[in-house]
Protein backbone atom coordinates (compact mmCIF):
# COMPACT_ATOMS: atom_id res chain seq x y z
CA UNK A 1 0.00 0.00 0.00
CA UNK A 2 0.98 3.81 -0.59
CA UNK A 3 1.79 5.66 2.30
CA UNK A 4 -0.73 8.01 1.64
CA UNK A 5 -3.33 5.32 1.78
CA UNK A 6 -2.11 3.75 5.01
CA UNK A 7 -2.70 7.27 6.43
CA UNK A 8 -6.04 6.88 5.52
CA UNK A 9 -7.13 2.72 6.18
CA UNK A 10 -5.15 3.37 9.80
CA UNK A 11 -7.58 6.67 10.52
CA UNK A 12 -10.52 4.50 10.33
CA UNK A 13 -8.99 1.46 11.93
CA UNK A 14 -7.93 3.77 14.92
CA UNK A 15 -11.61 5.32 15.97
CA UNK A 16 -11.20 8.69 13.60
CA UNK A 17 -14.67 10.37 14.39
CA UNK A 18 -13.73 13.16 10.99
CA UNK A 19 -11.35 13.98 8.10
CA UNK A 20 -11.92 17.38 6.83
CA UNK A 21 -9.63 18.29 3.88
CA UNK A 22 -8.87 19.54 0.38
CA UNK A 23 -7.11 17.94 -2.51
CA UNK A 24 -3.61 18.59 -3.50
CA UNK A 25 -0.93 16.24 -4.65
CA UNK A 26 1.36 14.94 -3.46
CA UNK A 27 -1.32 13.59 -0.78
CA UNK A 28 -4.47 13.42 -2.57
CA UNK A 29 -4.97 9.41 -2.02
CA UNK A 30 -5.69 10.03 1.76
CA UNK A 31 -8.73 11.59 0.61
CA UNK A 32 -9.30 9.29 -2.62
CA UNK A 33 -8.60 5.90 -0.08
CA UNK A 34 -10.95 7.42 2.85
CA UNK A 35 -14.40 8.25 -0.27
CA UNK A 36 -13.23 4.46 -1.53
CA UNK A 37 -13.54 3.09 1.61
CA UNK A 38 -16.77 4.89 2.64
CA UNK A 39 -16.32 4.68 6.72
CA UNK A 40 -19.42 6.62 7.13
CA UNK A 41 -21.17 3.54 6.00
CA UNK A 42 -18.91 1.43 8.78
CA UNK A 43 -17.39 2.90 11.73
CA UNK A 44 -19.89 6.26 11.55
CA UNK A 45 -16.44 8.70 10.32
CA UNK A 46 -16.93 11.78 8.24
CA UNK A 47 -15.62 12.33 5.18
CA UNK A 48 -16.05 15.63 3.93
CA UNK A 49 -13.94 17.69 1.24
CA UNK A 50 -13.86 21.12 2.33
CA UNK A 51 -14.35 24.20 -0.11
CA UNK A 52 -10.59 25.32 1.16
CA UNK A 53 -7.56 24.27 3.10
CA UNK A 54 -9.32 27.14 5.49
CA UNK A 55 -12.74 25.64 5.38
CA UNK A 56 -11.01 22.56 6.71
CA UNK A 57 -8.97 23.28 9.27
CA UNK A 58 -11.84 25.05 10.71
CA UNK A 59 -13.74 22.11 10.12
CA UNK A 60 -11.52 19.97 12.25
CA UNK A 61 -11.58 22.89 15.06
CA UNK A 62 -15.03 22.16 15.27
CA UNK A 63 -15.03 18.99 15.74
CA UNK A 64 -12.09 18.84 18.18
CA UNK A 65 -14.03 21.40 20.64
CA UNK A 66 -16.47 18.70 20.78
CA UNK A 67 -13.72 16.26 21.87
CA UNK A 68 -13.61 13.86 18.74
CA UNK A 69 -10.97 11.97 16.88
CA UNK A 70 -10.52 14.81 14.25
CA UNK A 71 -7.85 15.30 11.23
CA UNK A 72 -7.13 16.62 8.22
CA UNK A 73 -4.37 16.57 5.80
CA UNK A 74 -2.75 18.62 2.66
CA UNK A 75 0.63 19.56 1.27
CA UNK A 76 3.13 22.68 1.89
CA UNK A 77 1.07 25.52 0.16
CA UNK A 78 -2.11 24.22 1.80
CA UNK A 79 -0.28 23.51 5.04
CA UNK A 80 0.61 27.34 5.22
CA UNK A 81 -3.28 27.72 4.68
CA UNK A 82 -3.89 25.96 7.86
CA UNK A 83 -1.74 27.63 10.02
CA UNK A 84 -4.15 29.91 11.71
CA UNK A 85 -6.12 27.48 12.86
CA UNK A 86 -3.52 25.48 14.22
CA UNK A 87 -2.37 28.77 16.18
CA UNK A 88 -6.05 28.91 17.48
CA UNK A 89 -6.36 25.11 18.25
CA UNK A 90 -3.05 25.51 20.30
CA UNK A 91 -4.20 28.26 21.85
CA UNK A 92 -7.72 26.62 22.79
CA UNK A 93 -6.18 23.86 23.52
CA UNK A 94 -7.51 21.03 21.23
CA UNK A 95 -6.58 17.99 20.11
CA UNK A 96 -5.87 17.12 16.19
CA UNK A 97 -4.01 15.15 13.56
CA UNK A 98 -2.47 17.43 10.83
CA UNK A 99 -0.79 15.55 8.14
CA UNK A 100 1.85 17.40 5.80
CA UNK A 101 2.75 15.36 2.82
CA UNK A 102 5.31 18.23 1.63
CA UNK A 103 6.41 19.18 -1.49
CA UNK A 104 9.22 21.55 -2.87
CA UNK A 105 8.36 25.43 -2.22
CA UNK A 106 8.40 28.59 -1.59
CA UNK A 107 4.85 29.26 -2.98
CA UNK A 108 3.23 26.87 -5.26
CA UNK A 109 6.22 25.19 -5.61
CA UNK A 110 6.02 22.02 -7.45
CA UNK A 111 4.83 18.59 -6.79
CA UNK A 112 7.85 16.61 -6.19
CA UNK A 113 9.03 15.77 -2.62
CA UNK A 114 10.77 18.25 0.12
CA UNK A 115 11.52 18.53 3.60
CA UNK A 116 11.48 22.44 3.61
CA UNK A 117 8.56 23.43 5.63
CA UNK A 118 10.57 21.95 9.05
CA UNK A 119 10.90 25.57 10.02
CA UNK A 120 7.16 26.51 9.57
CA UNK A 121 6.42 23.33 11.27
CA UNK A 122 8.54 22.84 14.82
CA UNK A 123 9.11 26.95 15.15
CA UNK A 124 5.37 27.75 14.59
CA UNK A 125 4.20 28.31 11.21
CA UNK A 126 1.23 29.92 13.12
CA UNK A 127 1.31 32.92 15.35
CA UNK A 128 1.71 33.18 18.99
CA UNK A 129 4.26 31.08 21.54
CA UNK A 130 3.33 27.87 20.70
CA UNK A 131 4.44 24.09 20.27
CA UNK A 132 3.65 21.46 17.79
CA UNK A 133 4.15 17.82 18.50
CA UNK A 134 5.89 16.45 14.78
CA UNK A 135 6.01 12.92 14.08
CA UNK A 136 8.29 12.00 10.80
CA UNK A 137 7.66 8.77 9.18
CA UNK A 138 10.72 7.10 7.42
CA UNK A 139 8.44 4.25 6.04
CA UNK A 140 4.81 3.48 5.12
CA UNK A 141 4.56 1.36 8.53
CA UNK A 142 5.48 4.55 10.19
CA UNK A 143 2.61 5.86 9.04
CA UNK A 144 0.40 4.01 10.19
CA UNK A 145 1.98 3.70 13.35
CA UNK A 146 1.81 7.44 13.53
CA UNK A 147 -2.04 8.44 13.23
CA UNK A 148 -1.95 5.84 16.06
CA UNK A 149 0.92 7.82 18.23
CA UNK A 150 -0.63 10.76 16.56
CA UNK A 151 -4.05 10.80 17.84
CA UNK A 152 -2.98 9.62 21.05
CA UNK A 153 -0.42 12.19 21.89
CA UNK A 154 -3.05 14.82 20.77
CA UNK A 155 -5.55 13.65 23.19
CA UNK A 156 -2.96 12.71 25.71
CA UNK A 157 -1.91 16.60 25.89
CA UNK A 158 -4.65 18.43 24.25
CA UNK A 159 -2.56 19.69 21.80
CA UNK A 160 -2.10 19.72 17.59
CA UNK A 161 0.12 17.06 16.66
CA UNK A 162 1.25 17.28 13.08
CA UNK A 163 2.74 14.33 10.38
CA UNK A 164 5.37 15.37 9.49
CA UNK A 165 6.13 13.41 6.25
CA UNK A 166 6.76 14.25 2.10
CA UNK A 167 5.98 12.85 -1.26
CA UNK A 168 8.27 9.81 -0.94
CA UNK A 169 6.95 8.27 1.47
CA UNK A 170 3.12 9.30 0.80
CA UNK A 171 3.96 7.95 -2.68
CA UNK A 172 5.55 4.79 -1.85
CA UNK A 173 4.28 1.15 -1.74
CA UNK A 174 5.50 -0.76 1.01
CA UNK A 175 4.72 -4.01 3.43
CA UNK A 176 2.35 -2.42 6.25
CA UNK A 177 0.46 -3.94 8.99
CA UNK A 178 -2.46 -1.90 9.64
CA UNK A 179 -3.64 -1.41 13.48
CA UNK A 180 -6.01 -3.21 14.61
CA UNK A 181 -10.21 -2.06 14.53
CA UNK A 182 -11.07 -0.09 17.39
CA UNK A 183 -14.32 1.43 17.58
CA UNK A 184 -15.21 5.22 18.38
CA UNK A 185 -15.74 6.49 21.26
CA UNK A 186 -18.93 7.11 22.43
CA UNK A 187 -20.72 10.51 23.19
CA UNK A 188 -20.52 9.26 26.96
CA UNK A 189 -17.35 8.50 26.71
CA UNK A 190 -15.92 11.51 25.35
CA UNK A 191 -18.52 13.79 28.14
CA UNK A 192 -16.08 11.27 30.43
CA UNK A 193 -12.88 11.64 29.08
CA UNK A 194 -12.80 14.77 27.83
CA UNK A 195 -15.36 16.90 30.25
CA UNK A 196 -14.40 20.19 28.22
CA UNK A 197 -15.88 18.98 25.13
CA UNK A 198 -18.62 21.03 23.99
CA UNK A 199 -21.74 18.48 23.26
CA UNK A 200 -24.76 20.36 24.85
CA UNK A 201 -24.69 21.57 28.69
CA UNK A 202 -26.25 19.06 30.82
CA UNK A 203 -28.17 21.43 33.65
CA UNK A 204 -25.62 20.85 36.82
CA UNK A 205 -22.83 22.50 35.48
CA UNK A 206 -21.87 25.82 33.73
CA UNK A 207 -21.42 25.94 29.99
CA UNK A 208 -17.89 24.64 28.63
CA UNK A 209 -16.27 27.36 26.53
CA UNK A 210 -13.50 26.95 24.03
CA UNK A 211 -11.34 29.78 22.76
CA UNK A 212 -8.55 31.10 22.78
CA UNK A 213 -9.23 34.61 23.27
CA UNK A 214 -8.11 36.15 26.56
CA UNK A 215 -8.75 39.57 26.72
CA UNK A 216 -7.20 39.94 30.71
CA UNK A 217 -3.48 40.16 30.04
CA UNK A 218 -2.69 38.81 33.62
CA UNK A 219 -4.82 35.47 32.83
CA UNK A 220 -3.41 35.32 29.51
CA UNK A 221 0.21 35.29 30.86
CA UNK A 222 -1.33 32.68 33.42
CA UNK A 223 -2.64 30.43 30.19
CA UNK A 224 0.91 31.00 28.64
CA UNK A 225 2.98 29.45 31.32
CA UNK A 226 0.02 26.60 31.54
CA UNK A 227 1.10 26.01 28.14
CA UNK A 228 4.98 26.33 28.48
CA UNK A 229 4.85 23.68 31.62
CA UNK A 230 3.05 21.20 29.27
CA UNK A 231 5.76 21.98 26.52
CA UNK A 232 8.72 21.52 28.79
CA UNK A 233 6.51 17.93 30.20
CA UNK A 234 5.87 16.59 26.39
CA UNK A 235 9.45 17.93 25.72
CA UNK A 236 10.85 15.91 28.66
CA UNK A 237 8.60 12.50 28.23
CA UNK A 238 7.73 11.93 23.98
CA UNK A 239 11.22 12.25 22.34
CA UNK A 240 11.23 9.55 19.79
CA UNK A 241 14.51 8.73 17.70
CA UNK A 242 16.43 5.83 16.29
CA UNK A 243 19.94 4.75 15.97
CA UNK A 244 21.96 2.57 13.60
CA UNK A 245 25.34 1.64 13.18
CA UNK A 246 26.50 4.00 16.05
CA UNK A 247 27.86 2.36 18.06
CA UNK A 248 31.57 2.76 16.37
CA UNK A 249 30.70 5.29 14.47
CA UNK A 250 33.33 8.30 13.90
CA UNK A 251 31.16 10.05 11.76
CA UNK A 252 27.00 10.53 12.48
CA UNK A 253 24.22 11.45 9.15
CA UNK A 254 21.58 13.16 10.87
CA UNK A 255 18.50 13.02 8.16
CA UNK A 256 14.50 12.42 9.47
CA UNK A 257 12.04 10.88 7.00
CA UNK A 258 12.78 9.98 3.34
CA UNK A 259 16.41 11.44 3.42
CA UNK A 260 16.92 9.25 6.30
CA UNK A 261 16.09 6.18 4.73
CA UNK A 262 18.51 7.57 1.67
CA UNK A 263 21.44 8.21 4.35
CA UNK A 264 20.38 4.89 5.43
CA UNK A 265 21.89 3.20 1.94
CA UNK A 266 24.73 6.03 2.06
CA UNK A 267 25.76 4.17 5.20
CA UNK A 268 25.90 1.18 4.20
CA UNK A 269 27.89 2.25 1.27
CA UNK A 270 30.18 4.07 3.12
CA UNK A 271 30.49 1.03 5.61
CA UNK A 272 31.53 -0.97 2.73
CA UNK A 273 34.26 1.71 1.80
CA UNK A 274 35.60 1.37 5.77
CA UNK A 275 34.02 4.70 6.91
CA UNK A 276 32.96 4.31 10.60
CA UNK A 277 29.65 6.48 9.53
CA UNK A 278 26.23 5.97 12.01
CA UNK A 279 22.93 7.48 11.10
CA UNK A 280 20.74 8.90 13.83
CA UNK A 281 17.40 9.31 12.77
CA UNK A 282 14.81 12.05 14.78
CA UNK A 283 11.43 10.45 15.20
CA UNK A 284 9.73 13.31 16.75
CA UNK A 285 11.01 16.45 15.10
CA UNK A 286 9.59 18.93 17.95
CA UNK A 287 10.46 17.33 21.04
CA UNK A 288 13.85 17.23 19.13
CA UNK A 289 16.30 14.53 20.56
CA UNK A 290 18.88 17.23 22.17
CA UNK A 291 20.01 15.29 24.92
CA UNK A 292 20.89 12.18 23.16
CA UNK A 293 22.93 14.15 20.02
CA UNK A 294 24.39 15.76 22.52
CA UNK A 295 25.72 12.34 24.55
CA UNK A 296 27.66 12.13 21.26
CA UNK A 297 30.08 15.07 22.29
CA UNK A 298 33.65 14.71 22.49
CA UNK A 299 32.81 10.86 20.46
CA UNK A 300 33.13 12.21 16.67
CA UNK A 301 34.69 13.66 14.06
CA UNK A 302 31.93 15.38 12.25
CA UNK A 303 28.00 14.95 11.55
CA UNK A 304 26.32 15.48 8.45
CA UNK A 305 23.06 17.05 8.11
CA UNK A 306 20.77 15.44 5.32
CA UNK A 307 17.67 17.09 4.51
CA UNK A 308 15.73 18.10 1.56
CA UNK A 309 15.96 21.54 2.52
CA UNK A 310 18.38 24.22 2.10
CA UNK A 311 19.38 23.50 6.34
CA UNK A 312 16.92 23.85 8.52
CA UNK A 313 17.43 20.81 11.00
CA UNK A 314 20.84 21.75 11.24
CA UNK A 315 20.05 24.41 13.74
CA UNK A 316 18.50 21.81 16.24
CA UNK A 317 21.19 19.84 15.44
CA UNK A 318 23.81 22.81 16.15
CA UNK A 319 22.03 23.77 19.42
CA UNK A 320 21.73 20.36 20.62
CA UNK A 321 25.59 19.77 20.56
CA UNK A 322 26.35 22.80 21.19
CA UNK A 323 28.61 23.34 18.07
CA UNK A 324 31.41 21.52 19.86
CA UNK A 325 31.28 19.03 16.88
CA UNK A 326 31.97 19.84 13.21
CA UNK A 327 28.62 20.10 12.00
CA UNK A 328 28.06 20.24 7.57
CA UNK A 329 25.03 20.32 5.85
CA UNK A 330 23.99 18.24 2.35
CA UNK A 331 20.30 19.07 0.45
CA UNK A 332 18.58 19.16 -2.53
CA UNK A 333 16.20 21.60 -3.41
CA UNK A 334 12.85 22.31 -4.89
CA UNK A 335 11.78 18.31 -5.33
CA UNK A 336 15.29 17.17 -6.24
CA UNK A 337 15.36 13.96 -4.43
CA UNK A 338 19.33 12.73 -3.71
CA UNK A 339 20.25 9.63 -4.34
CA UNK A 340 22.68 7.33 -2.04
CA UNK A 341 25.82 8.04 -3.97
CA UNK A 342 25.10 11.64 -3.92
CA UNK A 343 25.36 11.60 -0.04
CA UNK A 344 28.42 9.48 0.50
CA UNK A 345 30.21 12.24 -1.64
CA UNK A 346 28.88 15.35 0.52
CA UNK A 347 30.04 12.91 3.58
CA UNK A 348 33.08 12.34 2.32
CA UNK A 349 34.07 15.92 0.80
CA UNK A 350 32.66 17.33 3.42
CA UNK A 351 33.89 15.61 6.59
CA UNK A 352 36.61 13.32 5.34
CA UNK A 353 38.59 16.68 3.86
CA UNK A 354 38.53 18.34 7.08
CA UNK A 355 40.36 15.68 8.73
CA UNK A 356 43.08 15.91 5.75
CA UNK B 1 18.39 -11.86 -2.46
CA UNK B 2 18.22 -8.45 -2.95
CA UNK B 3 16.75 -7.28 -6.73
CA UNK B 4 16.81 -3.03 -7.38
CA UNK B 5 15.03 -2.45 -10.37
CA UNK B 6 13.94 0.47 -12.26
CA UNK B 7 11.77 0.40 -15.46
CA UNK B 8 11.27 3.09 -17.30
CA UNK B 9 9.14 4.29 -20.36
CA UNK B 10 6.13 7.02 -21.51
CA UNK B 11 3.31 7.16 -19.14
CA UNK B 12 0.15 5.12 -19.64
CA UNK B 13 2.81 1.88 -21.62
CA UNK B 14 1.33 0.32 -17.74
CA UNK B 15 4.82 1.08 -16.49
CA UNK B 16 3.67 1.33 -12.83
CA UNK B 17 0.85 -1.26 -12.66
CA UNK B 18 4.13 -3.65 -14.34
CA UNK B 19 6.36 -2.43 -10.90
CA UNK B 20 2.79 -3.15 -8.78
CA UNK B 21 2.65 -6.29 -9.95
CA UNK B 22 6.22 -7.33 -9.15
CA UNK B 23 5.96 -5.76 -5.97
CA UNK B 24 2.75 -7.77 -5.19
CA UNK B 25 4.36 -10.99 -6.39
CA UNK B 26 7.15 -10.60 -3.90
CA UNK B 27 5.17 -9.83 -0.92
CA UNK B 28 3.05 -13.47 -1.90
CA UNK B 29 6.49 -14.94 -1.04
CA UNK B 30 6.91 -12.55 1.97
CA UNK B 31 9.98 -10.47 0.91
CA UNK B 32 10.72 -7.07 1.69
CA UNK B 33 9.26 -4.82 -1.02
CA UNK B 34 9.49 -0.90 -2.04
CA UNK B 35 7.55 0.63 -4.86
CA UNK B 36 8.42 4.49 -5.49
CA UNK B 37 7.21 5.92 -8.99
CA UNK B 38 7.21 9.49 -10.21
CA UNK B 39 4.09 10.93 -9.86
CA UNK B 40 1.98 13.93 -11.15
CA UNK B 41 2.59 15.21 -14.56
CA UNK B 42 5.10 12.84 -15.22
CA UNK B 43 2.62 10.02 -15.22
CA UNK B 44 0.38 11.31 -18.46
CA UNK B 45 2.36 11.25 -21.86
CA UNK B 46 5.56 11.87 -20.47
CA UNK B 47 7.99 9.90 -19.02
CA UNK B 48 7.25 7.84 -16.39
CA UNK B 49 9.63 5.32 -14.28
CA UNK B 50 9.48 3.47 -10.91
CA UNK B 51 11.75 1.55 -8.30
CA UNK B 52 11.36 -1.95 -7.61
CA UNK B 53 13.12 -3.11 -4.84
CA UNK B 54 12.42 -7.09 -3.32
CA UNK B 55 14.88 -8.27 -0.38
CA UNK B 56 15.10 -10.98 2.27
CA UNK B 57 16.53 -8.47 4.38
CA UNK B 58 15.05 -4.58 5.64
CA UNK B 59 15.11 -2.03 2.49
CA UNK B 60 17.05 0.89 3.17
CA UNK B 61 16.68 3.77 0.34
CA UNK B 62 13.67 3.50 -1.92
CA UNK B 63 16.05 6.03 -4.48
CA UNK B 64 18.69 4.23 -6.00
CA UNK B 65 21.14 5.53 -8.18
CA UNK B 66 22.06 2.29 -10.16
CA UNK B 67 20.54 -1.35 -10.58
CA UNK B 68 20.81 -4.78 -10.89
CA UNK B 69 17.94 -4.92 -14.06
CA UNK B 70 16.74 -2.19 -15.92
CA UNK B 71 13.56 -2.18 -17.88
CA UNK B 72 13.24 0.29 -20.84
CA UNK B 73 10.46 1.14 -23.62
CA UNK B 74 11.36 3.79 -24.72
CA UNK B 75 14.48 6.29 -26.32
CA UNK B 76 14.61 8.77 -23.72
CA UNK B 77 14.57 6.17 -21.01
CA UNK B 78 17.39 4.27 -22.55
CA UNK B 79 19.61 7.55 -22.68
CA UNK B 80 18.72 8.34 -18.63
CA UNK B 81 19.08 4.34 -17.28
CA UNK B 82 21.65 2.54 -19.51
CA UNK B 83 24.23 4.37 -17.79
CA UNK B 84 22.97 3.52 -14.20
CA UNK B 85 23.02 -0.43 -14.76
CA UNK B 86 25.34 -1.86 -12.13
CA UNK B 87 28.53 -3.52 -14.43
CA UNK B 88 27.37 -7.03 -14.89
CA UNK B 89 23.83 -6.35 -14.89
CA UNK B 90 21.17 -6.58 -17.12
CA UNK B 91 19.38 -4.43 -19.42
CA UNK B 92 16.12 -5.33 -20.94
CA UNK B 93 14.46 -3.21 -23.82
CA UNK B 94 11.28 -3.27 -26.33
CA UNK B 95 13.40 -2.80 -29.64
CA UNK B 96 9.92 -0.66 -31.21
CA UNK B 97 11.25 2.65 -31.05
CA UNK B 98 14.43 2.34 -30.22
CA UNK B 99 16.84 4.29 -33.12
CA UNK B 100 20.15 3.77 -30.54
CA UNK B 101 20.17 0.50 -29.42
CA UNK B 102 22.01 0.04 -25.89
CA UNK B 103 25.97 0.02 -26.31
CA UNK B 104 27.55 -1.03 -23.10
CA UNK B 105 29.39 -4.04 -22.92
CA UNK B 106 29.97 -4.72 -19.10
CA UNK B 107 26.28 -5.42 -18.89
CA UNK B 108 23.99 -7.85 -20.30
CA UNK B 109 21.33 -6.44 -23.33
CA UNK B 110 18.19 -8.36 -24.09
CA UNK B 111 15.52 -7.23 -26.82
CA UNK B 112 12.08 -8.56 -26.20
CA UNK B 113 9.57 -7.14 -28.80
CA UNK B 114 6.80 -7.16 -26.54
CA UNK B 115 4.85 -4.43 -28.66
CA UNK B 116 4.94 -5.92 -31.73
CA UNK B 117 4.16 -9.30 -30.42
CA UNK B 118 1.05 -7.75 -28.18
CA UNK B 119 -0.26 -6.02 -31.62
CA UNK B 120 -0.07 -9.68 -33.21
CA UNK B 121 -1.90 -11.45 -30.46
CA UNK B 122 -4.70 -8.64 -30.80
CA UNK B 123 -3.99 -7.80 -26.70
CA UNK B 124 -1.99 -4.61 -26.70
CA UNK B 125 -2.84 -3.67 -23.01
CA UNK B 126 -0.52 -6.89 -22.30
CA UNK B 127 1.93 -5.62 -23.68
CA UNK B 128 3.70 -4.65 -20.27
CA UNK B 129 3.25 -8.72 -19.24
CA UNK B 130 4.76 -9.90 -21.90
CA UNK B 131 7.81 -7.93 -20.77
CA UNK B 132 7.14 -8.95 -17.08
CA UNK B 133 7.43 -12.86 -18.61
CA UNK B 134 11.00 -11.63 -20.30
CA UNK B 135 12.22 -10.49 -17.20
CA UNK B 136 11.42 -13.54 -15.37
CA UNK B 137 12.60 -15.90 -17.89
CA UNK B 138 16.03 -13.58 -17.37
CA UNK B 139 15.79 -13.34 -13.65
CA UNK B 140 13.58 -15.55 -11.38
CA UNK B 141 12.99 -13.97 -8.69
CA UNK B 142 9.72 -14.63 -7.95
CA UNK B 143 7.76 -17.65 -9.09
CA UNK B 144 5.03 -17.06 -11.61
CA UNK B 145 2.47 -19.04 -9.35
CA UNK B 146 3.31 -15.76 -7.12
CA UNK B 147 2.54 -13.47 -9.92
CA UNK B 148 -0.46 -14.66 -10.44
CA UNK B 149 -1.24 -14.19 -6.95
CA UNK B 150 -0.12 -10.58 -6.72
CA UNK B 151 -2.01 -9.92 -9.90
CA UNK B 152 -4.91 -11.43 -8.13
CA UNK B 153 -4.58 -9.24 -5.44
CA UNK B 154 -3.71 -6.33 -7.47
CA UNK B 155 -6.44 -6.48 -9.89
CA UNK B 156 -10.33 -5.60 -8.56
CA UNK B 157 -12.46 -8.70 -8.81
CA UNK B 158 -14.32 -7.25 -11.88
CA UNK B 159 -11.02 -7.73 -13.97
CA UNK B 160 -10.78 -11.26 -12.47
CA UNK B 161 -11.93 -12.85 -15.68
CA UNK B 162 -8.24 -11.45 -17.33
CA UNK B 163 -6.22 -13.31 -15.73
CA UNK B 164 -5.92 -16.09 -17.92
CA UNK B 165 -5.38 -13.97 -20.78
CA UNK B 166 -2.20 -12.48 -18.52
CA UNK B 167 -0.43 -15.38 -17.72
CA UNK B 168 -0.49 -16.37 -21.71
CA UNK B 169 1.33 -12.79 -21.75
CA UNK B 170 3.99 -13.61 -19.63
CA UNK B 171 4.48 -17.02 -21.04
CA UNK B 172 5.12 -15.33 -24.25
CA UNK B 173 7.47 -12.81 -23.11
CA UNK B 174 9.42 -15.94 -21.43
CA UNK B 175 9.66 -17.14 -25.44
CA UNK B 176 10.27 -14.23 -27.24
CA UNK B 177 12.95 -12.62 -25.35
CA UNK B 178 16.49 -12.40 -26.90
CA UNK B 179 19.84 -11.85 -25.88
CA UNK B 180 21.86 -9.08 -27.93
CA UNK B 181 25.38 -9.35 -28.57
CA UNK B 182 27.59 -6.36 -28.36
CA UNK B 183 31.08 -7.55 -30.01
CA UNK B 184 32.63 -4.88 -31.98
Amino acid sequence: MKGNEVIAHAAIRYGADGYFGYPITPQSEIMETLMDEKPWETTGMIVLQAESEVAAINMVYGGAGCGKRVMTSSSSPGISLKQEGISYMAGAELPALIVNIMRGGPGLGTIQPSQADYFQTVKGGGHGDYKMITLAPASVQEMADHVALGFDLAFKYNNPVMILSDGVIGQMMEKVVLPEFRPRKTEEEIRKEQPWATLGKPKNRKPNIITSLELDSNIMEQNNNRFQTKYKQIAENEVLFEEMNCEDAEYLIVAFGSAARISQKAVELARQQGIKVGLFRPITLWPFPEKELAAYVGKLKGILVVELNAGQMIEDVKLAVECKIPTEHFGRLGGIVPTPDEVLTALKAKLEAKRS
Amino acid sequence: MKQEIIIAGFGGQGVLSMGKILAYSGLMENKEVSWFPSYGPEQRGGTANVTVILSDERISSPVLNEFDVAIILNQPSLEKFEPKVKPGGILIYDGYGIANPPKRKDIRAFRIDAMDAAVQEGNEKAFNMIVLGGLLKLVPMVTLESVMLGLKKSLPERHHKLLPMNEKAILKGMEIIQEVKNEK
